[in-house]
């Protein structure tokens, strides 16, 4: 059972408990998603709940032809795009670049500074040592598209298809947008666990 | 000529831009077995793999707060402004 969709034929059938309920189901994910476009948690609780009045005046619109979840999102994503511009967010990497440093690699493309091992460390760390904040940090980094779909995948966890759908990109350009993004962040991992 | 015949392997550097293929299952049957028959004889590229599994995993884990008791009365007067604006 799709419990958004009930969840939504109820609201619409004026059950005001039904909506605070879809509203707590994605509340933490759409927080942290308009945090990485705007300045204090206070503007990003705004642009959230901006978002629930839209989808309330749009729900009759809603067909459901996509889940309400990417629907949800989309528009989400658009109120905290237009409302970080207005904020006038600064952008610090670069576009494009290599998920690697080639300075990393020998003349025929095998690695001279490996990757020293962090992967345990960074899960006992998340909590205890601010890298939670670190990832948090250079989210907001990324170039706006990367950071898109990087939230939407990896943290709202919307499949590969919906982000597309949500963000109107294409399936090659969603996988090379989540590549950059993800490279960037393992990047930041390393140079925080990894010291190379 | 069987040697001369076969795909080049793949080093380590085409390694890391073909990750989110593979991890996305984006890459032709060819390409995946010489991806994974690199990695089988690569300890850093399968460290890095596991790298990338572990920041996927991180991003993943970071969960705002949920819902307080006064936000939960926000939502139910924004609720009830919506309801005003329809009658």
């Amino acid at each position: 059972v799709d419990e958004d969709a009930e969840l939504v034929a109820r609201v619409r059938a004026g059950e005001e408990q039904a909506f605070v309920m879809l509203a707590a189901r994605h509340h933490s994910t759409m927080q942290r998603i308009a945090r990485t476009y705007v300045a204090s948690a206070a503007v990003a609780e705004e642009v959230v709940q901006d978002t629930w009045l839209a989808v309330l005046r749009g729900l009759d619109g809603f067909k459901g032809r996509s889940s309400f979840r990417t629907w949800l999102l989309a528009i989400l994503v658009n109120r905290a795009r237009s409302t970080g511009v207005r904020e006038h967010r600064s952008v610090a990497i670069g576009d494009a670049g290599p998920a690697v440093d080639s300075a990393r690699f020998d003349e025929s493309g095998a690695w001279m500074s490996p990757p020293r091992h962090w992967v345990e460390e960074s899960e006992s760390r998340l909590l205890a040592e601010g890298l939670a904040d670190r990832i948090q940090a250079t989210m907001r980094e990324l170039p706006e598209r990367q950071r898109e779909v990087v939230m939407l995948r990896d943290v709202a966890e919307l499949s590969a298809r919906e982000v597309c759908e949500a963000l109107e990109i294409s399936e090659a350009n969603q996988r090379v947008l989540l590549h950059r993004g993800r490279s960037h962040l393992r990047q930041a991992l390393e140079a925080e666990l990894g010291r190379v | 000529m069987r040697v001369l015949l076969r795909r080049r392997e793949l080093v380590c550097q085409e390694m890391v831009e073909l990750i989110t293929d593979y991890l996305e299952g984006g890459l032709s049957r060819a390409q995946r077995r010489r991806f994974e028959a690199h990695l089988a004889k690569c300890e850093h590229c399968t460290e890095y793999l596991e790298q990338m599994r572990a920041t996927i995993r991180l991003t993943g884990s970071l969960r705002a707060e949920d819902l307080t008791p006064e936000m939960s009365a926000e939502f139910a007067a924004l609720y009830q402004r919506w309801r005003a604006e329809e009658q």
